[in-house]
């Protein structure tokens, strides 16, 4: 969990711009965002905005609705392309990277991936090496052992034949999983991978990215809407709010009553989660309050 | 931690692989075989088209012509008039069937065929045009097809915006009826001469086949092909949505691409024999449904040539002293699919 403990080269990112600082270390990460604003034509949903993504950690993007977190990892996984500023990854702008370059080190997992009628699980999750094969295409072992493993560490194995439109909500998001991770990358970005999952999925999908983090050093970005589960998984977590970073760090750092009501314009109480000893936000609504009974 | 570990020792035993194995060939072999099945159909339709009818042909009979034997009539009958027909509803139909599969893959809507979407009217009214006010013939006018169907796509694609769907197949069809009553007015102002070369581009005929338009058409086929053979290594990931193929390194204008590329195989089709109607539209549906569900652009292309070619057959012989142009029979096939697609809400049921 300490990789990237080593500190030592120049911080570039810093000197130009006022990016919040980023509480361990300041050897440049390995994706950087540098001021960029980003937006859909006119409209500029994220302004100026500078985040470095720690290497070897799960981050987690939070905000409200339409704080522009989904757009933020749309920039970041050069989707959009930003109207000023850059992404840099490893250290080059990202829109300037050829699209399969940055598939071969960049996993993504979009919030709604088409699935094609009639696609078995293997067939999909076998797309996911797509950007490794060259202009004939080969099949390698290499190919094989991605994939399988893929639907190993998913617990797919056994649908492997299965067609994929005919799966449940959670197993089919389980087999998207699956071609994001047989990509094969060391960064891994996800835009709200628990939607559509019930709460035990949810759970299982977390666990599932944590184990890659922890035993891989895969570096995780990902949105997620649910302000809990984010504190209780992510090693860093960025709040948004109005395209702007307003708090970044440990969920510690960040979950604090504070923020919560700037972030989300919400009353809360924040307890320690009994399971996880990380922040937990108990909403104050208009009701419930034991003092208005 | 356990779970990666895991994850990895199953991975690497060999029932796992195995088990992943064996998915992954299940699928390869069904489409192996239905192309197989394919070719066989495609060979007997054309065997019946061009040995078959009013005048039969002995298979060694046909040998010895094709090589160069000399039978007075039979020769005539089947160099000048059998055998280039059918060649050229081979080609046709290959084309219109990838092309149409193409778009159908891509834009995820089988309604979004080029003959239903405006592309082939596109390239009918063009040519219209340019026979009635023009007067032009011949080479001109298959070009002012092809321009035509490039730039109807160019201007739906412009107009429907970077969303695809339902959107595109709405102007589409918009589009198409207003070029629809572009051709109506332009065919009441032909002579009677010109009427009967404008009918032809209308509803799309074999019949006047000759040899130079079917070496043509091969050899622009033949150019397409590698071009066709790399960019449907991405229809497999484009297919997964625009962001989920940017993710796998396939760029939007991808996208772009493999549909001009299917327009132009639709326009050099049209070029050749006209909007035949509803092949586009017919097979790749039909292919899907016989490789399991799956789209397979092989398919759509074996598919639309056997359509043509046994529609062809149909139309010249199946009711004495008439010949129907091809079209009227697609045509006829054509809408009943039509309309079950619509009725059994199978159009756009993934169309976004």
């Amino acid at each position: 969990m300490t990789a990237w403990a080593s500190a030592s080269a120049t911080d570039q990112v810093n000197s130009t711009t006022d990016v919040p600082p980023v509480p361990s270390g300041d050897r440049p990460a390995r994706l950087v965002a540098d001021a960029v604003s980003i937006g859909y034509g006119d409209r500029v949903v994220v302004e100026e905005l500078s985040v470095r993504i720690p290497d070897h950690k799960v981050t987690v993007i939070v905000g409200a609705n339409a704080c522009g977190k989904s757009t933020l990892l749309r920039g970041m996984s050069r989707l959009l392309n930003p109207s000023t500023g850059s992404v840099l990854l490893d250290g080059t702008a990202i829109h300037r990277m050829s699209t399969k370059a940055v598939a071969r080190t960049l996993g993504l997992l979009p919030q709604a991936p088409v699935t094609p009628e009639g696609v078995t699980v293997v067939d999909l999750v076998s797309r996911g090496r797509h950007p490794h094969q060259g202009m004939i295409r080969r099949w390698t072992p290499e190919d094989e052992r991605a994939v399988t493993e893929a639907l190993a560490l998913t617990d797919t194995v056994d649908l492997a034949d299965r067609v994929v439109d005919e799966l449940s909500g959670g197993q089919r998001q389980r087999v998207w999983i699956a071609l994001a991770l047989a990509q094969g990358t060391d960064l891994l970005l996800l835009d709200e991978p628990t939607t559509y999952l019930d709460v035990s999925h949810q759970i299982e999908m977390l666990d599932l990215l944590t184990d890659l983090n922890q035993t891989r050093g895969t570096t995780v970005l990902m949105v997620l809407h649910d302000l809990n589960l984010s504190a209780r998984y992510a090693d860093h977590l960025v709040a948004l709010h109005g395209g702007r970073v307003v708090a970044e760090g440990t969920p510690a750092e960040v979950v604090t009553e504070r923020n919560v009501r700037d972030v989300f314009g919400l009353d809360s109480r924040v307890v320690t989660d009994p399971v996880s000893h990380t922040p937990l936000v108990v909403p104050i609504g208009r009701h419930h309050h034991r003092e208005t009974r | 931690m356990a779970v990666v570990d895991q994850a990895v020792a199953v991975a690497s035993t060999g029932s796992a692989t195995e088990r992943v194995r064996r998915a992954r060939r299940g699928p390869l072999r069904r489409r192996r075989l239905m192309v197989t099945a394919l070719c066989l159909v495609l060979l007997l339709v054309f065997a019946a088209r061009v040995l078959l009818g009013d005048f039969t042909f002995t298979v060694p009979d046909f040998f010895r012509i094709l090589f160069g034997a000399e039978i007075p009539g039979a020769s005539y009958i089947l160099m000048e008039n059998k055998l280039p027909r059918a060649v050229l509803a081979v080609l046709v139909g290959l084309a219109f069937g990838a092309g149409g599969a193409i778009f159908q893959t891509t834009l995820r809507n089988p309604l979004a065929s080029p003959d239903i979407i405006g592309v082939s009217v596109g390239a009918s009214a063009a040519a219209v045009v340019t026979i009635v006010i023009f007067g032009a013939g011949g080479v001109a006018v298959s070009v002012a097809a092809v321009v035509g169907a490039i730039g109807i796509a160019v201007l739906v694609r412009l107009v429907a915006g970077p969303a695809t769907g339902y959107r595109l197949v709405l102007v589409g069809v918009g589009v198409a009826a207003a070029l629809q009553s572009v051709i109506q007015y332009v065919f009441t102002r032909a002579d009677e001469y010109d009427a009967q070369l404008v009918l032809r581009w209308l509803t799309g005929s074999v019949s006047g086949a000759a040899w130079p338009t079917v070496r043509l058409l091969t050899l622009i086929l033949a150019a397409l092909l590698p071009v066709l053979v790399w960019l449907s290594r991405s229809l497999r990931i484009t297919e997964l949505g625009h962001d989920a193929a940017h993710g796998l390194g396939v760029p939007r204008s991808r996208t772009d691409a493999l549909l001009l590329l299917a327009v132009v195989l639709t326009a050099c089709g049209v070029a050749a024999a006209g909007p035949v109607a509803f092949v586009a539209f017919l097979a790749g549906p039909i292919a899907r449904a016989l490789n399991g569900g799956r789209a397979t652009l092989v398919g759509a292309g074996l598919t639309g040539a056997i359509i043509v070619v046994g529609a062809d057959y149909i139309a010249d012989y199946l009711l004495a002293d008439i010949n129907f142009p091809v079209g009227v029979v697609t045509g006829a096939l054509g809408a009943p699919f039509l309309l079950w697609l619509l009725a059994s809400g199978r159009a756009g049921r993934r169309a976004q």
